[in-house]
């Protein structure tokens, strides 16, 4: 509700607002009902004050019965106009993203467009700024929720489900997110970043993100290649060489991203060679395992991701 | 030639020893124990949150492993939840039913006894899970397939299905007692017109269980299928469906939350009246209100599904519902509101606990007014806005009615008054401390903040928030310490209470405090809604409380009348104490220790134990083939 950064998140927040108003005049008005009484009519001690004998009078509780519902229904009519503005993309939408949930990282996949070929990475999307975006959201295993709150509300990303949402920002800029049903052990750092940038930018990102990787021609990256085929390729995939194993994130171009391990970690040499070699301690119950890297072997292959820009 | 009381005391007061109490089937006695182990699972609870919130008091905060966490917090909302909120609201309604009706016992005192050890083992079930470090830690809401053995390899959640299986056998078979108790054991003239409120929050919670645990049960059965057997109810590659699981979840508890707050609802229709020195205003609108929660509350589930990508027919269907649960709830509040208007209101601890609810409850019921608002639910569900509302709705409108229930009815069950001195200021620490701790929690969840996260990182500008609630959730326990302090005060040090130190106007005041084994020498006859108050209201004596049956024959007797206007029907003959349901408790759980390890024949010799130990339950005695 705070800093909403698009139209769908702009119009639920201002609905909360209203909600938010409506809602403190009614515990204003039930308080003050409540205290005046208090004060008017009080007794002391429960000797000192007999037993009141008038008779009941109703008229007040159906009054505020009334008022209650008409403001309920009022309530519900209003919650209902912004359902239907917000519920389904508020024009064409530029582009279909698909998105699956995994513990603990979001997987992306960008469909092919006239300027580039279709392509997966993770847990960083970008998106044209100012236009409807839809997204397809499938779970690689338990439920998850996509939510970037300053675009938009929550999607329940469920196994067996193919569920449909949409996302917009009306201001270029950076918009964190993170899963929102309770997925296991690291639903804490299960992140996601989606970048709104102009639709040239925008083409530009789609056109390096679409390329295979590039194989480094020597030196220590050149060694690291090796071991990484012979280890990490099993779970994932570089384009354009032989790693094409789907457990883990897409790297063709992971460092191009800002953060790894489901925006647990910024994405720096230190951070990346402790994460490969002993992902289990930074993020217990990972998918990632302990490998053993002789730290030559480990320069190498971290040069090597280094590489995949 | 003895007392009438000396006879009622020969037939209805057991020797003391240790038999007799395992085998006790006082309502009474059960009523306590069910009030006590409900507090200690409150405790227990309470601790859990006390580390959580240690936890979550600033960013990158690395005092639990996430393991330990999600182990917590898990075990925190199982607790309250399902532990102590609806057991304690039992708890009352086991020890005062039969008094506010003028009855000797409960309809099933057996079943009775057989409830509470179905809920202090299934209790023990669970904490034993916990205690060798497999505690459930899937939330206590579990959703599938997380759930599933693929996911969640360990025991910690058949622990998790079999101690809710557990403990739906006591609520079912407390619920059913509760039932026939208030239908068929009325006073003679007490026709449903001047039944208690208090009886009505407590019969329309024990039908809403009838219908809402089964579906509990069987999600919880299919789930242990699932893992133990390889089933594939909740297991979409298997041809299964994980969205199941949510529905018989919800279908189940959405109407336990009206289940744990409708008898609280109506304590504070008892204290509410007494303190504002008139009978209650709108005694059939409150009936209503009651009856008809529980009846909508049958049609709001799919309200924690909004993100689920139901269809927008669905979504709407749902928010109407739950908009129109509101208005029997305004209806309560304006009968309390009308009553203290036409009243003249005397500030005991009690009344101070339940006007402090009364704004907590409109506090939690906008707020579920604010979520059920679909679109607007899609930004807050799942986040700390709508752990606020919970707590607003578990803490607002359970525990604090409870408090105000032992203010008001521990006088009666111990003999002796509570401070009220330290009672207002016990009010104040929490009213204030809870507003303190609990309000920050919607403002978390506005700033982004999801649930059941064991930590957050910096930047994200959730730190002082987090703060400030665990501030007020630490002030908050010094609150219920507070409480637990005037108790055992009271027990040692406060002053006797008379029968009737309130001057109410119900059935249970009339007799002393502590009520004798037997509750009424006389079974009274009632003339009105207030048999306290009617000489003083200007009715004239229409019930009679000191003239009528005694049943003080050879055997425990009391009075069977009619559903509607309780007509005397029939004099029945009361079962003894029995140590068979304690028995039959133990076998079962025995027999669910054998399922959770999956030790066979420990889980068959458990079974064929309870089958021997109903038989034992249903043998006639010597006595009764006599009489």
């Amino acid at each position: 509700m705070m800093r909403p950064a698009s139209r769908p998140a702009h119009t639920l927040a201002v609905l909360g607002w209203w909600l938010l108003a409506i809602s403190l005049l009614v515990v204003l008005i039930i308080g003050l009902l409540e205290l005046i009484p208090i004060f008017r009519h009080r007794g002391s001690t429960l000797a000192d004050t007999p037993l009141v004998n008038t008779p009941p009078s109703t008229r007040w509780i159906i009054i505020g019965v009334v008022l209650t519902g008409f403001t309920l229904i009022g309530t519900f009519a209003y919650s209902m106009v912004v359902m239907g503005e917000t519920v389904s993309p508020d024009g064409q939408p530029a582009l279909t993203i698909e998105i699956v949930g995994h513990r603990w990282w979001w997987e992306a996949r960008y469909p092919r467009t006239r300027s580039s070929g279709s392509f997966t990475t993770a847990n960083e999307l970008h998106i044209p700024v100012g236009v409807p975006v839809r997204l397809q959201v499938a779970s690689a295993d338990v439920i998850h929720s996509f939510w970037i709150p300053r675009l938009h509300g929550k999607i329940d990303v469920i196994p067996g489900v193919r569920n449909q949402f949409w996302i917009r920002a009306d201001s270029a800029g950076r918009y964190r997110g993170q899963c929102a049903e309770y997925c296991g052990l690291q639903h804490s750092n299960m992140a996601v970043y989606v970048t709104a940038e102009s639709a040239d930018r925008f083409r530009s990102w789609l056109a390096a993100q679409s390329r295979p990787a590039v194989v480094p021609p020597d030196g220590e990256a050149a060694r690291g290649v090796h071991r990484f085929m012979e280890t990490c390729a099993l779970c994932h995939t570089v384009r354009g060489t032989e790693a094409s194993g789907v457990i883990g994130p897409d790297l063709t171009h992971v460092a191009s991203r800002a953060t790894i391990a489901g925006g647990e970690l910024t994405n720096n040499r230190g951070n990346l060679a402790g994460w490969v070699v002993n992902a289990p301690s930074l993020k217990p119950g990972t998918l990632m395992p302990r490998i053993d890297l002789e730290p030559s072997e480990l320069r190498a292959v971290v040069s090597y991701l280094e590489t995949l820009r | 030639m003895a007392t009438v009381a000396e006879r009622l005391a020969t037939v209805w007061e057991p020797p003391r020893s240790v038999y007799s109490t395992l085998a006790s089937v006082d309502h009474k006695v059960i009523g306590k124990r069910y009030l006590a182990t409900a507090f200690v699972f409150l405790i227990a609870g309470g601790l859990e949150a006390a580390v959580i919130r240690a936890q979550l008091t600033h960013s990158n905060e690395h005092l639990l492993s996430p393991e330990a966490y999600n182990q917590l917090f898990t075990m925190h909302g199982l607790t309250m939840i399902f532990w102590y909120a609806f057991p304690i609201l039992s708890g009352f309604s086991n020890y005062f039913f039969p008094l506010m009706i003028g009855s000797r016992d409960m309809a099933y005192p057996r079943m009775n006894a057989f409830s509470y050890w179905c809920f202090l083992f299934s209790g023990v079930f669970l904490y034993t899970g916990y205690a060798v470090g497999l505690g459930p830690d899937r939330g206590w809401f579990a959703y599938a397939p997380l759930t599933e053995r693929l996911y969640a390899p360990g025991i910690n959640m058949d622990f998790y299905t079999l101690a809710l299986i557990f403990l739906t056998i006591s609520g079912t078979v407390g619920s059913i007692n509760f039932i026939v108790t208030a239908f068929k054991l009325r006073a003679p003239g007490m026709s449903l017109g001047r039944l208690p409120l208090f009886m009505y929050g407590t019969l329309t919670a024990s039908f809403s269980i009838i219908f809402a645990l089964p579906s509990l049960s069987v999600a919880c059965v299919f789930l242990y299928l699932d893992r133990k057997f390889g089933t594939h109810f909740f297991d979409p590659v298997g041809g299964g469906s994980a969205i199941l699981w949510q529905h018989l979840f919800w279908i189940f508890g959405h109407p336990w939350v009206y289940i744990v707050v409708l008898p609280a609802l109506s304590f504070v229709s008892m204290i509410v009246p007494t303190f504002a020195r008139r009978p209650i205003v709108g005694y059939t609108w409150n009936v209503l209100g009651v009856v008809m929660t529980g009846v909508i509350g049958f049609g709001v589930w799919a309200h924690h599904m909004f993100a689920t990508g139901l269809s927008p027919m669905a979504m709407s269907f749902f928010s109407a519902g739950s908009m129109t649960v509101v208005i029997p709830s305004a209806i309560s509040i304006f009968v309390w509101l009308a009553t203290i208007w036409q009243g003249r209101v005397v500030l005991t601890t009690s009344m101070l606990f339940a006007l402090g609810f009364i704004f907590l409850f409109v506090i939690g019921g906008v707020s579920g007014v604010v979520t059920a608002a679909t679109p607007f639910d899609w930004t807050i569900t799942d986040t700390y806005f709508v752990v606020a509302h919970i707590h607003y709705v578990l803490v607002g409108i359970n525990l604090f009615p409870v408090i105000a229930a032992f203010y008001y009815w521990l006088p009666k069950m111990t003999g002796r008054m509570l401070s009220e001195r330290l009672g207002k200021w016990n009010f104040w620490v929490m009213f204030l401390s809870f507003n303190l701790g609990f309000f920050p929690m919607h403002i978390s969840g506005l700033l982004g903040m999801p649930r059941r996260i064991f930590t957050y990182p910096a930047g994200v500008g959730w730190d002082t928030v987090n703060l400030i609630t665990s501030i007020g959730s630490y002030i908050f326990a010094i609150g219920v310490l507070l409480f637990v302090i005037n108790f055992f005060w009271s027990l040692f040090n406060g002053p006797p209470a008379g029968d009737n130190p309130w001057d109410a106007s119900s059935l249970e005041w009339a007799t002393s405090s502590p009520p004798p084994p037997y509750n009424f020498e006389v079974i009274p006859t009632i003339g009105s809604r207030d048999p306290l108050w009617e000489e003083r209201l200007g009715m004239g004596r229409r019930s009679s409380l000191r003239r009528g049956p005694t049943l003080a024959g050879s055997g425990k007797e009391t009075l069977q009348t009619s559903t509607l206007d309780g007509e005397p029907v029939a004099i029945l003959r009361m079962p003894e104490d029995s140590i068979w349901p304690f028995i039959v408790s133990l076998a079962l759980l025995a027999a669910f220790y054998g399922l959770v390890t999956s030790v066979w024949g420990l889980a068959l010799a458990g079974g064929v134990l309870t089958l021997v130990g109903v038989h034992g339950w249903l043998w006639p005695s010597r006595t009764a083939v006599e009489a």
